[in-house]
């Protein structure tokens, strides 16, 4: 059997009402699956929406499981894998908080440049930087600033969507 | 006051009403004191006072699984939530359909450290298929519909409904059951036909076919049973049930194999570790059944039938799976399997019967029996028996059990013909089930008889019920296989923890005959084997609660035995087999 730990991207749309978002994570925690990244708001106002994308990892059957017993939780009206199911684009935001004077806080600049991310704070002693696009260009982004003196990062987690023209 | 307007709790019991709602079960306290005077001021709907909020939700659950129809509990906040916790978990891990109406503290306080506040829906969320605090006037009526709706609908399980005191006392407008079903919850209920044309065809070509089958096929309702009964005898093929499934193939039927699992038939066990098409029809693969997945039954192609998809390959790979209502899939399935003149494999069956019968040729429940001792087995197959008897004469006999070594042995030895007459903690293995639960049934069925198989330990643990039998007039009869020993936690420590008896040994048992006197009830002894008869035909002629202690041998073990961790070809059959042997040290942090 398939064994092989593989991440995937998961969109799950909920009605939006107390509690349900404590029942996916105490899934989560409750049954010994990963969660790596969730992020949660509410979509559709009127028809009292919230849309969860999740990114979690296991194997084969471990992946198939976690979609059953989502859809299975009463609140939920549906569950897709987008990593399955085709091509899909992902994003992440992410703030970053760099401190330093001189060479540093040049350099931190200069990179930020690069990466297109913006000045949304500054001191003379600090930037707070603001990025997004895939996960692993801002790991990138937060693996360059380490040596320039990174002081804080938050980042949302992913969000994600099918491409094409269909709706989840 | 507008002349549609009523209070919350009026709008609860209009709920319970349409939702046709006759018993609840139920404790009362001051969150839900507004429910009890409503309750007190109508007669719809009846309630039977526990003795202990667990006592409430077994019975409810015994109420269910007598009936089919959802068992309602009340209870109120705190201390009563959660002491209906142990009830709440048992019916999710058995797929019980029951209603617990918790009370709770005012809104206004929730959240303050109230008196008697606990956060049930926090605590309840893992032990209940759903559930909902109500805060706003508006949606009570809706949410009680809806909890029915959910309890009943797809895999059936409990539902919790957490009543602020203030939303019982407002005032609101009720609202009838929607017809539409549920915004989001919509279980499956018709399988996929290509799969069930994929699982028929696999059927009919198999050579070593087996059914095996679970408490799926007696939730579907009793035309389910029907319908499997139907198929089994079509096609020929031999049938397994597991510990909930007992009763859905009649156990007369020459093609049932009996139970499957780790104190299962030794037929039954190797059948499925030999078979080549399993068909595995509203059951789970729980680890009680397969024993070491790794080497689960390696040969056979499986078909596996649940209306939740969440049960389908979580232990085990299949190769058809079917997602739906297990009655429809039959029906469709049988349909196919005539429509398309499938026969069975004439010879291959005989041959398969023919292998079969010789593993049943090993009389795998066979029992040494002593002539001054009590077999425990010996006490079941008498009870069995004589409650035959009755049952043809009188009607219908259900049965109950607490949980340990007699629940095995009931398992073994008690014969289920129909569907719905065989209540057993399977899932949590609750011990301090089954009185309640027997309660629950006597009220369903006031005029059948009603057998809980206890042990002297377990019995203790809702010993209170039998207060409630006394009140209500419930002639429950309490089985004891009194062995003064947690005989299965001792058997497990004979065989696995080189015979130390750590704690599993109880000393000052009351005298089970005076604690019945005191609680209105019968007391009855039996200590030799000739006294067996006589005390279970002077048992179910008493129209009253029974205790019946019957002394049994205090060394007897359970077999056949797949010991934790073990493959069903590695099954212990008796003494002699030696279990350290069998039991790797995986298998040893198993429970
Ligand atoms: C509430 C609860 N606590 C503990 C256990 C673990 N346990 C399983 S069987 C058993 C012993 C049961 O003893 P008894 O009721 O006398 O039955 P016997 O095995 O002797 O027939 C115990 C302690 C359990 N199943 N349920
Ligand atoms: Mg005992």
């Amino acid at each position: 059997m398939d064994e092989q730990i593989r991440f995937h991207t998961i969109a799950v749309l909920v009605e939006n009402e107390p509690g349900v978002l404590a029942r996916v994570v105490g899934l989560f925690s409750g049954r010994g699956y990963n969660i790596e990244s969730l992020t949660v708001a509410e979509v559709d106002h009127k028809e009292n929406l919230s849309r969860i994308t999740l990114v979690t990892s296991g194997n084969v059957m471990v992946i198939e499981q976690i979609k059953a017993q989502l859809d299975r939780l009463v609140p939920v009206h549906s569950v897709k894998d987008l990593t399955l199911e085709g091509p899909h684009v992902a994003a992440e935001l992410a703030m970053v908080k760099v401190a330093g004077t001189g060479d540093k806080r040049v350099e931190a600049l200069r990179i930020a440049d690069i990466f297109e991310a913006t000045v949304q704070d500054t001191t003379l002693e600090s930037f707070v930087f603001r990025l997004h696009g895939q996960s692993a260009k801002i790991d990138q982004f937060i693996g360059l600033m380490k040596p320039l003196g990174l002081v804080d990062v938050c980042r949302t987690g992913v969000v994600a969507m099918a491409r094409g023209k269909e709706g989840i | 006051m507008s002349r549609d307007q009523m209070t919350g709790s009026e709008i609860v019991l209009k709920a319970l009403a349409e939702q046709g709602v006759d018993v609840i079960f139920g404790y009362p306290g001051g969150a839900v004191l507004p429910i009890y005077d409503a309750l007190f001021q109508q007669n719809a709907v009846r309630h039977i006072l526990v003795r202990q909020e667990a006592g409430a939700v077994h019975a409810a659950e015994g109420y269910a699984r007598s009936t089919g129809k959802v068992g309602v509990v009340l209870v109120t906040s705190g201390p009563g939530a959660t002491n209906a916790v142990t009830g709440l978990t048992d019916a999710l891990m058995d797929s019980i359909p029951v209603v617990c109406l918790t009370g709770q503290v005012p809104t206004h306080l929730i959240g303050n450290d109230a008196f008697q506040e606990a956060d049930t829906t926090g605590i309840t969320r893992p032990c209940t298929k759903h559930n909902f605090l109500v805060k706003r006037m508006e949606d009570l009526a809706r949410v009680m519909h809806e909890a029915f709706y959910i309890a009943q609908n797809g895999r059936p399980g409990p539902v919790v409904v957490d009543l602020p005191k203030d939303i019982l006392q407002g005032l609101g407008e009720y609202q009838a059951a929607s017809k539409s079903g549920h915004k989001s919850y919509r279980p499956q209920v018709k399988g996929d036909a290509g799969n069930i044309s994929k699982a028929v065809e696999l059927l009919a070509k198999a050579k070593k076919p087996l059914f095996y089958c679970g408490g799926g096929v007696i939730n579907s309702g009793p035309a389910a049973s029907q319908l499997l009964t139907d198929f089994v005898r079509m096609t020929g093929y031999p049938c397994t049930l597991t510990l909930m499934g007992l009763g859905a193939l009649p156990a007369t039927d020459k093609r049932f194999l009996g139970m499957v699992g780790m104190h299962g038939t030794y037929e039954s066990n190797i059948a499925m570790h030999d078979c080549d098409v399993m068909v595995c029809v509203g059951a789970r693969f729980d680890d009680r059944v397969t024993g070491n997945l790794a080497h689960f039954s390696p040969n056979s192609k499986k078909i596996h039938i649940d209306i939740d998809p969440s049960s389908i390959n979580k232990n085990v790979r299949v190769d058809v799976p079917i997602v739906g209502d297990v009655g429809h899939v039959l029906e469709v399935m049988i349909k196919e399997w005539k429509a398309k003149q499938y026969k069975p494999d004439g010879k291959a069956l005989d041959a398969w019967w023919k292998q079969i019968d010789e593993w049943r040729a090993v009389d795998c429940l066979k029992y040494d029996s002593k002539k001054d001792v009590i077999k425990p087995q010996y006490a079941l197959e008498r009870l069995q028996a004589i409650t035959k008897k009755r049952s043809e004469e009188k009607g219908d006999v259900y049965f109950t059990t607490e949980v340990g070594q007699h629940q095995m042995w009931a398992a073994q030895f008690l014969h289920f013909n129909k569907p719905n007459r065989w209540m057993t903690s399977g899932g949590l293995g609750t011990m301090g089930y089954g009185l309640p639960a027997a309660m629950g049934v006597q009220v369903a069925h006031p005029d059948a008889l009603v057998v809980d198989v206890a042990g002297e330990a377990s019995i203790l643990m809702n010993i209170q019920e039998m207060s409630t039998l006394a009140q209500y007039r419930l002639p429950v009869k309490v089985f004891i296989l009194n062995n003064e020993y947690m005989g299965m936690v001792r058997q497990w420590q004979e065989l696995l923890h080189g015979g130390r008896y750590s704690e599993s040994y109880m000393e000052s048992l009351p005298d089970f005959v005076k604690l019945a006197e005191s609680f209105h009830a019968v007391g009855l002894r039996a200590e030799k084997p000739d006294q067996v008869d006589d005390l279970i035909n002077e048992m179910i002629e008493i129209d009253k609660p029974v205790i019946a202690d019957v002394m049994v041998d205090k060394a007897e073990n359970v077999f056949p035995m797949i010991p934790s961790g073990a493959a069903h070809n590695e099954m212990l059959l008796g003494p002699e087999d030696r279990a350290e042997h069998a039991v790797s040290e995986d298998g040893m942090v198993l429970v």
